[in-house]
């Protein structure tokens, strides 16, 4: 049950960051490598603020502000003035954007883990099971953020054109899109979900290094691949999956230490029969 | 106000060493049924990438009502009053037929709101909305969709998807319509049909309508004037009959 409880939590954590991957592949049809150290630039701001006010609400607030400007930043300086080149000089930015960030942190909190403490929740007896509050909270805020965006996505003038422009960016730019205007909603969304990501990472692994993002970020990234890339509810059924899938390994003691490469596995299985993942779009050439 | 809804001063591109098109010369009245006409790759859909901003014209410029929007980007074309439909059809395939027009309406001045009134669904949100379900009705009843709006784009058949991307050209509010191959693939009923619709909607909407057709009676039954193209150059301009019939224009469309 309570490992039931924590891959659900670790899922929700997963899938807060693969929209991200997923919003962004869908719209500006690139992959941001980028996105995972987000993470990291939020875990750091929430360090800092936590330091300086003592406050860990502020903390929170402040994060999403730096996480959602910086997502933005990024957008503006780094990918905009490669739109329409090719996807490779893209990539090869974001990975490039990815080190920057990393070397930035490590120029300036220096490259030892950090621990951090949040306010400790303590635990709810449900029944025989103890639970952290801090997974149920994960867990309920996390769920209302997905269904918040799935309802943005689905009902607002916003979101239709979000759909328009991945659907045909040529056709909605004549239909009056401002699709420059969208990509950066799309990036300032998937930043904002990823300071959320950092704050809920936190309270399981309250732990800070410039490299901290990368491994939720790959996993994530995974995660988004088996939902099928580009699809919203995709990548939050790829997230909640993995996360499951690592918890549960990881509390069988003869399969723990092979939990990563499992992960990874899966990945390829499903590549291999079905490439378009779970919940993918299938492209259909018309002769 | 200009005497004329669209003015072409001797546009052009070309692609590297290849002049597409030059000198291309329109005057285009106000409410006016206008067509393009011109064996392939005469250069008419590159006329209608450079009116719609997707091109950069090398040479001249065009005006619409007077104002000048060579160098604007597509989006800025328009909202300032230019809409289209393509040759290859380009619906957004995977979202509702209402959805596709409802994506074309939200950047009228009266369908605006905020992201906030978005995510926090806002009294003035839902009004929004419901005046803009209406007038995406409104419009695919124009078309005889409303029956279809619940259906996905890419399952309507090819007909109908040609007049749905008319309705969500429509939607952008133009002042000039430009309809690339309207009829292709529609079969005689259907020609007959989209020539009422589109009379309707010049009328209906205070359009100026602007079309590249091959088919000949559509043109000749339709449009008030035109002008011929062929290899990116003016071959004949002026009253449709008149046009149509120059030996010259018989000639590059038969050839010999």
């Amino acid at each position: 049950m309570s490992t039931i409880m924590d891959g659900l939590s670790l899922g929700a954590i997963y899938a807060l960051i693969a929209l991200g991957y997923t919003m962004v592949y869908g719209i500006a049809k690139m992959l941001n490598f980028a996105h995972g150290d987000i993470i990291m630039v939020g875990a750091y701001a929430i360090l800092t603020t936590l330091e300086l006010t003592g406050n860990p609400y502020i903390a929170i607030a402040v994060s999403i502000v730096i996480c959602t400007v910086s997502g933005i930043v990024i957008e503006r300086l780094a990918y905009k003035p490669l739109r329409g080149a090719s996807p490779l000089a893209v990539l090869i930015t974001a990975i490039g954007v990815s080190f920057l960030l990393q070397a930035i942190a490590q120029l300036i909190y220096g490259s030892k883990s950090q621990s951090i403490s949040l306010p400790d929740f303590g635990k709810v007896v449900i029944g025989k099971y103890a639970i952290n509050v801090s997974t149920i909270i994960t867990l309920v805020v996390g769920g209302l953020i997905m269904a918040g965006l799935t309802l943005f996505v689905k009902k607002t003038n916003t979101g239709r054109a979000m759909q328009a422009v991945s659907e045909d960016r040529g056709a909605a730019l004549l239909m009056g899109v401002n699709v420059n205007r969208i990509i950066m909603i799309t990036f300032a969304i998937g930043s904002a979900l990823a300071a959320f990501a950092s704050l809920f990472y936190l309270m399981q692994i309250p732990s800070i290094t410039p490299t901290l993002g990368s491994m939720p970020g790959i996993k994530a990234f995974t995660a988004a691949v088996i939902g099928g890339i580009g699809s919203i509810p995709g990548a939050m059924l790829g997230g909640v999956l993995l996360g499951l899938i690592e918890k549960i390994c990881l509390s069988i003691p003869a399969i723990s230490p092979y939990t990563t490469a499992i992960e990874f596995s899966l990945l390829i299985i499903i590549l291999l029969v079905k490439p378009i993942g779970l919940l993918g779009k299938q492209i259909r050439e018309k002769v | 106000m200009s005497e004329f809804m669209l003015e072409t001063k001797n546009l052009g591109i070309s692609f590297g060493g290849l002049k597409a098109v030059q000198d291309v010369n329109l005057k285009i009245k106000k409410n006016e049924l206008y067509g393009l006409v011109g064996p392939n790759g005469a250069g008419k859909t590159t006329l209608f990438n450079m009116l719609t901003g997707v091109y950069q014209p090398t040479t001249g410029t065009f005006f619409l009502d007077g104002q000048e929007l060579k160098g604007m980007s597509q989006e800025k074309i328009n909202h300032k009053g230019i809409a289209r439909t393509f040759q290859n059809i380009r619906l957004f395939n995977n979202m509702s037929v209402i959805r596709n027009v409802l994506v074309a309406l939200h950047n009228q001045p009266e369908f605006k709101y905020s992201p906030f009134d978005g995510m926090l669904h806002t009294p003035k949100y839902f009004d929004v909305e419901i005046r803009m379900r209406d007038k995406a009705k409104e419009l695919l009843d124009v078309f005889g969709l409303l029956d279809e709006r619940n259906n996905l784009a890419c399952n309507l058949s090819y007909g109908t998807q040609r007049k749905l991307e008319i309705a969500r050209a429509l939607a952008t509010n133009p002042k000039l319509l430009l309809l690339d191959e309207p009829a292709a693939g529609m079969n005689p009923n259907e020609t007959a049909e989209l020539m009422e619709i589109i009379k309707k909607i010049r009328d209906d909407f205070d359009l100026t309508v602007l079309l590249i057709e091959h088919d000949m009676k559509f043109v000749s039954g339709l449009c008030d004037e035109v002008t011929v193209l062929n290899f990116g150059t003016t071959l004949a301009q002026g009253e449709t009959k008149e046009a149509l019939n120059n030996p010259e224009v018989i000639k590059a469309y038969i050839g010999g």
